[in-house]
């Protein structure tokens, strides 16, 4: 990087500058948004100057909604401990069964087993309105509607297929030799999955994982056939907030802060992974 | 220390068979080499005995007890991989120990084991390290201590020297047999480096199309290939090989190269009158006045090569020889013209059709 000349590296800073603020500005605006009352958001011109508020967070943290025509009860944090419990029983529940499943695809032949892989890998490109119908049918019969099991299984569609297909990337990677020397000096099958194959495929486990959390959170219709208020995550929360007396922007603002935060932080703390994971490359002694 | 044999051990693949029945006895505490050039399966064959991967046909005997059925962790192996395969996520230590640790010993005899073996292999200093951290010799002996480690009664050895720098390969040549005699183990060792059988091996054994074409101790290898094949695999500079037709002279065998007449013996009777190629080591061609017994040649360059000197040389029809001699003696100049004469006893002959040594009539070979 030594023979960069000064214009180019003007140059590279601008453009780097540019992007990150087409990205970034919206998340900063909302931020400030969600410290205005309705009125500063919606004057004009807008302004970065404002008397700060924490109404909009003590509105979400009480549960209660003050609008010009009356109050109203909304359940946005047993939405967002929705959220939480589904999205990580459902990240769990696929990280059980994906992760063994993408270890017999990387290793193993079998037969129909590109196939079968592939199958789980196509709930990804199907659109979810196409399964909704009759799921929801299916859901009704077996009293699976409005609970957090039947949530949490269809949430199956989308982790699932995404940890398997990055997962066995990462399996396929680790050079076999060292899972048979680690057979050959003496441990069983069962203790090379869990000593040797698993931990050498970490990164791509928790990268994965991470993903598969975020797609489940920001998960929107499932949620809103399937389940009721009660049940829902937050995705689907926010709909409480176009009222009849108009929409509540402060209040959207403060909940999409508090619904980023979990995702947010939980990227910050695998980006080591993450970042480890693509330096790491393919694991070789 | 355990006696290893193998009995018609077959696999194939999609796209052929890669072993083709293979047998060998190896007694307790042998070292066998298995040599050979590279895609002939000598690595499939230490799997298929490691039991990674299971034989089509054919089955491995360990002290006369069928291994078919038995899982790979409980044959009692040590392996040591062509690319090392250590373990990324452990020290050195840990690697090393990993064969100790499975069967659940406790600590202090765990680390009393790993260091006595790292002491001789010579990384009881970076035992500490992660594989990432050593150099590829250290890589290199911490996979070779990690297979001695258990005291296997089995070692098998993947051109373990493949992936280290020359230097290193030539103090392991050093180093490694009585490293390998004092393990005690039943040793296979995999390679492709002829000069690395010759030095390790009690017996070779030459594997050439899923087939072992040759077993036998090293010096009978190199003066008595079975075939052409096995002939050119070994020695450097490479065998030289002639197109002869023997006929009767006198009361012997002999070939004509150039004008000359060279005799042959008389063991090789009945391969007068038949399609052969002759085979003359480069050590068993002297070379020197022009005289009238001697196969006229003219000398085309002279090279250094380890410690001796190649001549190619070139025979009057137009054959091209090539001659090794100390490099202390006198060098023949080029351009100039030599008479050459061939050792007797180191003369070899095969058939030209099937590449087989012709057998001399009365069994005891050329010499």
């Amino acid at each position: 990087m030594d023979h960069v000349s000064a214009t180019e590296r003007i140059v590279r800073g601008g453009l780097i500058t540019l992007v990150l603020i087409f990205f970034l500005f919206p998340i900063f605006w909302i931020l400030l948004m969600s410290f205005q009352t309705n009125e500063t958001i919606l004057r004009i011109p807008p302004s970065l100057f404002f008397e700060p508020t924490l109404a909009n967070y003590t509105a979400l943290l009480t549960g209660q909604l003050k609008t010009t025509a009356g109050n109203l009860d909304i359940l946005f944090m047993r939405n967002l401990g929705n959220s939480v419990l589904l999205s990580t029983c459902a990240v769990l529940l696929s990280l059980l069964l994906g992760v063994p499943a993408a270890y017999a695809f990387a290793r193993f032949r079998f037969r129909l087993g590109e196939n079968i892989a592939f199958t789980l890998l196509s709930f990804r490109f199907a659109p979810p309105l196409l399964v909704l119908l009759p799921l929801s049918l299916y859901f009704k019969q077996m009293h699976l509607t409005d609970s957090y099991v039947g949530l949490i299984w269809v949430y199956q569609l989308i982790c699932l297929p995404l940890i398997l297909w990055i997962v066995r990337g990462y399996f396929e990677d680790i050079s076999p030799d060292i899972e048979h020397a680690y057979r050959i000096a003496g441990h069983s099958w069962r203790q090379t999955f869990i000593r040797i194959a698993i931990p050498l495929a970490r990164p791509g486990i928790a990268a994965a994982g991470l993903l598969a959390f975020i797609f489940a959170w920001n998960n929107f219709v499932f949620a809103l056939i399937l389940a009721s208020a009660s049940k829902q995550p937050v995705t689907v929360g926010a709909l409480a907030f176009v009222t009849a007396s108009g929409i509540q922007y402060g209040q959207i603002a403060a909940a999409i802060v508090l619904s980023v935060t979990p995702t947010l932080l939980l990227a910050l703390y695998a980006q080591r992974y993450l970042v480890e994971g693509l330096s790491l490359g393919a694991v070789k002694g | 220390m355990a006696r290893l044999e193998l009995k018609g051990l077959a696999k194939s693949f999609k796209n052929g068979a890669v072993l083709d029945g293979v047998s060998l006895a190896a007694d307790a505490g042998e070292i066998v080499v298995i040599f050979g050039p590279s895609g002939t399966g000598k690595t499939l064959l230490l799997r298929l005995i490691a039991g990674i991967y299971d034989a089509d046909q054919g089955a491995v005997f360990v002290d006369g007890e069928d291994m078919t059925d038995v899982a790979p962790d409980h044959r009692g192996i040590g392996m040591a991989f062509q690319n090392f395969a250590l373990f990324p996520h452990m020290s050195a230590f840990d690697n090393i120990a990993s064969p100790l640790a499975a069967r659940h010993l406790a600590p202090a005899a765990i680390r009393d084991g790993v260091e006595r073996v790292a002491r001789l292999l010579k990384i009881d200093q970076v035992l500490a390290h992660a594989p990432r951290e050593l150099s590829n010799g250290q890589k290199q002996r911490t996979a070779l201590a990690r297979a001695l480690a258990g005291a296997p009664k089995l070692l098998l050895l993947d051109d373990p020297l493949r992936n280290v720098d020359a230097k290193l390969r030539f103090e392991m040549r050093l180093e490694l047999p009585p490293l390998l005699r004092q393990s005690g183990s039943t040793v296979l060792y995999v390679t492709q480096d002829y000069k690395e059988a010759m030095a390790l091996a009690d017996r070779i054994a030459v594997l050439i199309g899923g087939r072992f074409v040759q077993v036998a101790p090293p010096d009978e290898i190199y003066r008595l290939p079975e075939t052409v094949q096995v002939a050119r695999l070994f020695g450097d500079p490479t065998i030289n090989l002639i197109e002869v037709t023997p006929h009767s002279a006198g009361n012997g065998v002999a070939v004509t190269i150039g004008n000359t007449t060279v005799p042959i013996g008389e063991q090789y009777r009945a391969a007068a009158g038949s399609a052969a190629l002759l085979g003359i080591r480069p050590e068993a061609i002297r070379i020197g006045a022009v005289d009238a017994g001697a196969i006229a040649a003219d000398v085309v360059a002279v090279t250094p090569l380890n410690e001796r000197l190649v001549t190619l040389l070139k025979t009057a029809d137009g054959h091209e020889l090539l001659a090794s001699q100390p490099a202390g003696e006198r060098a023949a100049e080029a351009d100039s013209k030599v008479g050459l004469q061939f050792m007797r006893d180191d003369i070899l002959l095969f058939d030209r059709a099937s590449g087989q040594r012709l057998k001399a009539a009365n069994g005891a070979g050329a010499s």
